[in-house]
């Protein structure tokens, strides 16, 4: 089962790469991504019961923290798979495009080239949730870089090309850092017996934490944390992340945000849970708190009068990714809030991102200032959009109100009850600035030389629809055997 | 001997690449830290990463620099003279830095041979430099090839028969990025009509 994950979307892969055609790759692209959706929940249902897979010698053995990242990437894929049928159907007739930013022109990368390389992303993406070998796991993160980048440069233009350089460049940088610190955990458990023949890395660490050397520890910490953290978009790493968002195209955008960034989260989680069994966890919570309020105060700084929509959301990413390091900081029942955060805000931003390719299309603009009458013009983007912002702006019903308000309690039940202060203030902050955007985007009148037609197609709305409704739906209820799930994915890290 | 003369080459090649403003030359430079590595890889014992960094890191990377500056207008291969003597002077800083690191971290002996930590530091510092110092799209690469081989020399004395197979994985993927980044280099260089990063400039708040 846990090979078949991998190796469904690699075959997949490889047959569109060297034998597709394009409306075949359309329709097999959304096929691929259901199996492995059923094949994930399986997997998530094994783990819920307590018989957790082992494929590889052990190189492959899900716990419910990478389980649960495992369902979102792969729910989100499913999501955005069905997005793409119209989505790349347009992009097809449309044949030469013209680039908003300089006005030159420019064809896209083969469509089969690009589904091919959408399928190794969820492959790698899902090496990365479900082995507890740090050094695969170092693996499969570089691996989603490499097999994302040629996903942000779909339109072969010359501002999708910087993106996509500073894209490389740094999360490569990021990652090789990560994979010192890789070394510095083995040199920090150097002289304790290792079994050949058992890759559950994880394991091994977590139950010779206390004879490791602490020094060590920490300075491992430390390279994880900042390598990851530039790939998970962490202030002040996360130049890469408003360049690439704003530059791929809106599915794109949709998976880097909502499924890449906690396979980064992950390789710094799995960190932590090291820290912790090794009596070190306040440090890391430490910097962890650290780096939650850099990247909030961070976007709070460039969302404000922020044109571009699509950036607007990458800062927004920025900030939900400094929340998640915050409640996991805080830990307790912040934790608990934070491992419920990154659902909501997987499924949020996803559903976002969709919706910002539906806007660009119609309008053919970046800027909010230029977006007047949503409301008439693309009624159910339109209406979306708005419920889209008061859910990631943390607004009641959502999940993210429920998983905010679980953090704040986190915090003022910690030894530093004050830092509740600046926490509110920044998201209040946060609140506005997105409003005034969005509000704007989506009031007004039609603009006069916009098209009547308020037709949009069934697949571009749909996806998002249902995402916002299961972010409504965990705003009001939340299954038991979900909170239960999350519950032991939290109590690993401290929750 | 040879041990400790592949570690000085290996120094000794970390400031040719700071000091030489020619791009062929620093990739002649990252294929002979390619060899020294699989040299001392021989020496440690490991037959099988030997063949694999040596055919990696000694052969197909460089191949695939200078495939990638084949493409690329002469002139556009050099870098400022003025960056290249800073850059000098940065790498002995970290030298120094690393040395002084490497007196004052408890490291079990056996682990680390002398100066092996510091080198590998220092190899890691000089490969920053250079992303951080030039401006060349190419340089990029080299030191993030740089600054990777250092931090293979420091997992080096980590390596056993079990983890070969994770090595192997990870030159493959060290393989896969530099040919992804030569790929975008040949595009940078067609549609920017050169590979100096700081005409960056549309993608900004």
């Amino acid at each position: 089962m846990l090979i078949a994950l991998l190796l469904l979307p690699v075959l997949t892969g490889l047959c569109m790469l060297f034998f597709g055609k394009a409306l075949l790759c359309r329709v097999a692209l959304p096929v691929m991504a259901l199996a492995h959706t059923l094949l994930s929940a399986l997997v998530a249902l094994s783990v819920y019961q307590g018989n957790a897979p082992r494929a590889l010698f052990g190189i492959l053995a899900p716990d419910p923290l990478g389980v649960l990242f495992l369902m979102l990437a792969s729910l989100l894929f499913l999501a955005v798979s069905v997005y793409a049928i119209s989505y790349l159907r347009e992009e097809e007739r449309i044949g030469l495009h013209t680039n908003i930013l300089d006005h030159g022109q420019f064809t896209n990368q083969p469509e089969r080239r690009f589904t091919a390389f959408l399928c190794f992303f969820l492959a790698s993406m899902s090496l990365v949730t479900m082995t507890p070998h740090m050094g695969v796991q170092w693996v499969s993160i570089e691996a989603t870089t490499l097999s994302s980048a040629p996903l942000i440069y779909f339109h072969r233009h010359k501002s999708s090309l910087e993106a996509t350089w500073k894209y490389l460049i740094i999360c490569s940088v990021g990652i090789a850092l990560a994979l010192l610190g890789n070394i510095l955990l083995s040199v920090a458990f150097y002289g304790e017996p290792v079994g050949e023949s058992d890759f559950d890395q994880l394991s091994f660490f977590l139950s010779h934490a206390d004879k490791a050397e602490a020094t060590w520890l920490k300075a491992a910490f430390v390279f994880l944390l900042v390598g990851y953290g530039a790939k998970m978009g962490l202030a002040p790493l996360h130049n890469w992340l408003p360049d690439a968002h704003s530059q791929a195209p809106s599915l794109v955008s949709a998976l880097l945000s909502g499924a890449l960034l906690n396979c980064a989260l992950l390789g710094i989680l799995r960190g932590h849970q090291i820290m912790l069994a090794a009596g070190l966890g306040d440090i890391s919570s430490q910097m962890l708190i650290f780096f939650g309020f850099f990247s909030l105060a961070t976007a709070a700084i460039f969302i404000v009068g922020q044109g571009h929509y699509k950036r607007m959301l990458a800062y927004s990413s920025v900030e939900h990714m400094g929340l998640l390091a915050l409640g996991i900081g805080f830990g307790g029942i912040a934790c608990q809030g934070a491992i419920f955060h990154a659902v909501c805000h997987s499924l949020t931003k996803c559903m976002l991102f969709l919706l910002s390719g539906n806007i660009l299309a119609r309008y053919h603009t970046y800027s909010s200032f230029d977006i007047r009458g949503m409301r008439w013009t693309m009624p159910f983007t339109g209406a979306l959009w708005t419920a889209g912002f008061f859910a990631i702006a943390g607004s009641p019903p959502f999940g993210l109100f429920v998983s905010e308000l679980l953090i704040a309690k986190g915090i003022l039940a910690s030894k530093a009850p004050w830092l509740a202060v600046p926490y509110l203030l920044l998201l209040a902050i946060l609140f506005v600035a997105l409003s005034v955007a969005v509000l704007r985007m989506v009031q007004g009148r039609r603009p006069i030389d916009m098209p009547k037609t308020t037709k949009e197609p069934l697949t571009s709305v749909l996806p998002p629809l249902i995402l916002g409704l299961a972010v409504l739906v965990l705003g009001v209820f939340v299954p038991a055997p979900l909170w239960s799930f999350l519950s032991k994915a939290a109590q690993l890290i401290g929750g | 001997m040879l041990f400790d003369s592949c570690l000085f080459l290996l120094l000794v090649s970390n400031f040719l690449l700071l000091a030489t403003p020619h791009i062929r030359q620093m990739t002649k430079y990252t294929a002979l830290q390619g060899i020294l590595l699989a040299l001392l890889l021989l020496l440690f014992g490991h037959t099988i990463l030997t063949v694999a960094v040596l055919l990696i890191k000694g052969i197909l990377l460089p191949g695939l620099l200078w495939h990638t500056q084949k493409r690329l207008p002469p002139d556009s291969l050099i870098c400022p003279r003025k960056l290249a003597a800073f850059d000098v002077v940065c790498g002995m800083a970290g030298l120094a830095f690393a040395i002084w690191l490497d007196d004052r971290l408890i490291v079990t002996q056996e682990l680390f041979p002398p100066l092996f930590l510091s080198l590998g530091l220092t190899t890691l510092f000089c490969g920053f430099i250079l992303i951080i110092g030039r401006i060349k799209a190419i340089t990029h690469v080299i030191g993030y090839l740089v600054a990777e081989n250092g931090i293979f020399l420091l997992g080096m004395p980590l390596m056993t028969k079990g983890t070969t197979w994770f090595e192997l994985a990870l030159l493959l993927d060290v393989f896969v990025a530099v040919f992804v980044m030569g790929i975008a280099i040949n595009r940078i260089s067609d549609s920017f009509a050169s590979i100096d990063v700081a005409r960056f400039r549309s993608l900004r708040d």
